[in-house]
């Protein structure tokens, strides 16, 4: 998997109530939702990120409340995908569940700045930043992880699972 | 090389001998949870799946307890979903309006919850379960889907974080002080994806509520889940409610740890965490004059029977300041109607507080008490993080119900002693 593009920066512990306030968890529409992403870490966001572009963060991305809501939002605002030093637990799940690819690498959150183009190699383990000529690594996902997004997230892992024992 | 609990609890319900931190099992679920917010989204994926039933009617729970009684229309629609799937499945565990509480105040009240149990919630707070040594996590909706179709779920089993806690506290000291300064110690990714034990005399000393009220903040650590070994508190507790087989686990002598932390819990004073992590917490004490326009008692933090009698404790006889605003929310029905029979209902209304039905509300900024452009609130709930009650630029203090009344009394931040 190569996900490539300009890259937006955010802090340290973005919680889960400013990736999407709950005032607006009255629905599950991704569009909507998407309309607000980020709205309490930078209001402008929403407005500016564009197709295919990349969230890049500091330590305990998502971390608060179980909302799915979260990383649905970041995915219809057209985010390809999140990197941070680290994730906090659910968010981390919720992301894999519903197929937003995220990416653990302390190193590319300390260096990647705001507008490099970077560059992700899943299967190489490591992340190219563009701009700046620089390469870090990233761990890879486990075994069962990497089944789970090979069949596009829990629900058609399930759904495969689920016809195996009928 | 021993186990502790949590790896107990983990290994029985995959169907093996022995867990180890880092595997990744498919577990056996006892209970699986979800509310108004997380629910909707898990019926859509549900449906996706083409299951025609839940794995079993009477261990799925639904409760609509955020943004009930329907704040607004689409409110409204997101509540009917579950109200329909749960009469369509026949489930045994749905709680309407009039009839619920806030889902983590709600469940162990109700008996749903026993020692030794594997519980999932399509909510972060669901770790509060660990107070009856059962071990429960939060999950998003698409892993309630799957939960629900299934009764199976995948983890990763978690290190475990020992905290020992010597010594009595102090007066007025609390579980949700004792949390709040754990979280300080350790910061709001300390125990990211770990087990979080508590044990030691001040724990055995700690009451039921102030043992749901540290599991429950294990998650503002970044927890997997909190726990606690199982006591004669934990089995009185359990008593005429829990109506099935539970079984009791304790860590061996030699489980392995990650880390163990002493903690003199003797010397610890009332906390309060400034905004805009729970992490910010230090002792009232050492909090300089802040004046508050809004105190919020309640949540599945803080709104058990015993924190509306701390509560009320301070605020008998006593008047709301004039300039704050006083919400008393209890956690379920049964707690309002015990502290409505134990006159406390009415100490919180001659003081000037407005009391409500049950409901998530102002907690997560959703109604019952929202903050405006630059308001300040203090409030019992777990979260202060930005905009968290209301507007972006609005600030929450966190603290226990002592310091909470009597900052309602004063007008501004104050320690319980000030006020009576
Ligand atoms: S009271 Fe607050 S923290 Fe608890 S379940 Fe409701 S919204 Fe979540």
């Amino acid at each position: 998997m190569l996900i490539a593009g300009k890259c937006h920066i955010f802090g340290n512990d973005i919680d889960t109530d400013a990736i999407i306030p709950a005032r607006y968890l009255n629905t599950t529409d991704p569009a909507e939702l998407a309309r607000h992403c980020m709205e309490d870490a930078d209001p402008t966001f929403a407005g500016r990120v564009k197709q295919g572009e990349i969230i890049v963060a500091g330590k305990n991305f998502g971390c608060g409340s179980s909302r799915e809501h979260a990383p649905v939002a970041i995915k219809a605002a057209g985010v390809a995908a999140v990197i941070a030093a680290s994730f906090a637990r659910i968010f981390y799940r919720n992301a894999i569940n519903i197929g937003l690819p995220i990416f653990e690498s302390p190193g590319a959150a300390a260096s990647i700045a705001a507008g490099d183009e970077v560059q992700i190699d899943a299967e190489k383990g490591e992340i190219v930043n563009l701009t700046k000529g620089e390469t870090y690594p990233v761990a890879p996902f486990p075994p069962f992880m990497q089944e789970l997004i090979a069949a596009g997230g829990l629900m058609p892992y399930v759904a495969g699972k689920v016809r195996a024992h009928v | 090389m021993g186990m502790t609990i949590t790896e107990k609890i983990l290994a029985t319900h995959a169907g093996l001998e022995k867990v180890e931190p880092g595997q990744l099992i498919n577990a056996r679920v006892d209970l699986a949870l979800g509310n108004d917010i997380t629910a909707p989204l898990a019926i859509e994926e549900f449906r996706k799946l083409g299951v025609k039933k839940v794995f079993d009617p009477e261990r799925v729970v639904l409760v609509p307890d955020h943004f009930t009684p329907a704040k607004d229309i689409k409110s409204a629609e997101q509540a009917k979903v579950l109200r329909e799937f749960a009469r369509e499945q026949g489930l045994t565990n749905y709680f309407e309006v009039g009839r619920m509480g806030i889902e983590h105040c709600l469940l162990p009240e109700q008996g749903l919850v026993g020692p030794g149990d594997l519980v999932i919630g399509a909510d972060s707070h669901t770790c509060t379960y660990g107070a009856l040594g059962a071990f429960a996590t939060g999950v998003g909706s698409t892993d309630l889907a799957a939960t629900m179709a299934t009764g199976e779920c995948w983890f990763k089993v978690p290190e475990t974080i020992l905290f020992r806690y010597h010594g009595r506290l102090q007066p007025w000291v609390s579980g949700k002080d004792l949390i709040l300064y754990t979280i300080s110690l350790i910061g709001v990714d300390g125990a990211r994806y770990m087990a979080m034990e508590f044990t030691g005399e001040a724990i055995a000393d700690l009451s039921m509520a102030g043992r749901f009220t540290m599991a429950n903040m294990a998650i503002e650590a970044g927890g997997k889940n909190g726990i606690f070994p199982v006591d004669e508190k934990t089995l009185a507790y359990i008593q005429g409610r829990l109506q099935r087989d539970y079984r009791v686990y304790q860590s061996d002598a030699d489980a392995s740890y990650v880390r163990v932390i002493d903690i003199d819990a003797g010397k610890i004073a009332p906390q309060v965490a400034l905004p805009h992590l729970p992490e910010n917490a230090r002792s009232v004490y050492e909090i300089d004059e802040i004046k508050i326009d809004q105190v919020v008692i309640g949540s599945c933090t803080n709104g058990r029977l015993e924190d509306l009698q701390v509560a009320a404790r301070i605020l008998k006889g006593q008047r709301v300041h004039p300039e704050v605003r006083l919400i008393v929310i209890p956690g379920t029905q049964q707690i309002y109607r015990e502290a409505l029979a134990a006159g406390l209902i009415d100490i919180f209304i001659a003081a000037g507080a407005a009391v409500s039905t049950p409901t998530c509300g102002p907690c997560l900024g959703g109604h019952m008490g929202i903050l405006a452009k630059g308001e300040r609130a203090l409030s019992t709930t777990n979260r202060n993080f930005v905009g968290r009650m209301g507007h972006p630029e609005s600030e929450v203090y966190l603290a226990g119900p002592a310091v909470a009344a009597a900052s309602a009394v004063k007008g501004r931040i104050a320690a319980p002693e000030e006020a009576i």
